[in-house]
């Protein structure tokens, strides 16, 4: 569990180097650490001889985190709804959907063996953060 | 950080002032195991205290749920208080906010398990 702090750390750096706000920055730590967390409990069954693979970049126009693991898979479009009636007292299946819910993309995709999550966070252009200067004269 | 838990009476309910991360391999843990004592002990009124709370995750979220049912089925009461800004739009997004008896003071919370 310590490479899930270490990765949500880094994550962390990356999106506050980006410039996000609070609010932001947390979106981005948490989907990060939901991710990494599914790949080494659920993805690899917590297996220490397995491993996952995080890779973090900054484009310019957009924060992307990939992890993967090396188990045997899921299928993403098929997870019960954690906000549905009958599953809202469940005590698990909220971290997929919480990962959903705060970046601005996310994909899957299937390694044969592991899977692949690319979770993608949009950056506001700089034109949208720069105050615009009062006409003078 | 990790979890703190401290407790004390207020009016015959057990407040838990928690502090820190609930999250997997963390808090979440150590939440269960509080309230699993205090329910064994008889404890029947529990209010967390989650004002201290900068973090949580999916599994900490699932640890409340599983408190709250866990203490419902053994005939006890769980309730919380002061969430903070990142934990009450958690519970928002998740829809946990219509599950959980939430309050912003302590005197109205303690008062709502008469």
């Amino acid at each position: 569990m310590e490479s899930v702090g270490e990765v949500e750390a880094a994550a962390d750096r990356l999106a506050t180097e980006a410039g996000l706000d609070e609010d932001s920055r947390f979106h981005v730590a948490m989907a990060v650490h939901e991710a990494a967390i599914n790949a080494v409990l659920h993805g690899n069954d917590y297996n220490p001889a397995l491993h996952i693979d995080v890779s973090m970049e900054n484009t310019g126009k957009n924060l992307i985190f990939v992890i993967a693991d090396q188990g045997h898979g899921f299928d993403p479009d098929h997870l019960p709804d954690p906000t549905a009636p009958e599953n809202l007292k469940r005590g698990s299946g909220r971290g997929i959907f919480l990962i959903r819910s705060l970046m601005d993309e996310v994909h899957f995709r299937q390694l044969h063996p592991g899977t692949e999550l690319t979770l993608i966070k949009h950056l506001a252009p700089a034109s949208e953060t720069k105050p615009h200067d009062g006409g003078g004269g | 950080m990790a979890l703190a838990i401290a407790s004390r009476e207020v009016d015959g309910v057990t407040v838990l002032d928690l502090s820190g991360r609930i999250t997997l391999g963390e808090g979440s843990v150590q939440l269960r195991d509080s309230i699993r004592d205090l329910i064994g002990k008889g404890q029947r009124r529990i209010l967390l205290d989650l004002g201290e709370v900068n973090y949580i995750d999916s599994s900490g979220l699932g640890e409340l749920v599983s408190a709250y049912t866990s203490a419902k089925n053994q005939s006890a009461t769980l309730k919380l208080l002061k969430l903070t800004k990142k934990v009450h739009d958690l519970l928002q997004l998740t829809k946990l906010y219509t599950v959980f008896d939430i309050y912003d003071d302590e005197a109205s919370a303690i008062a709502s398990f008469k």
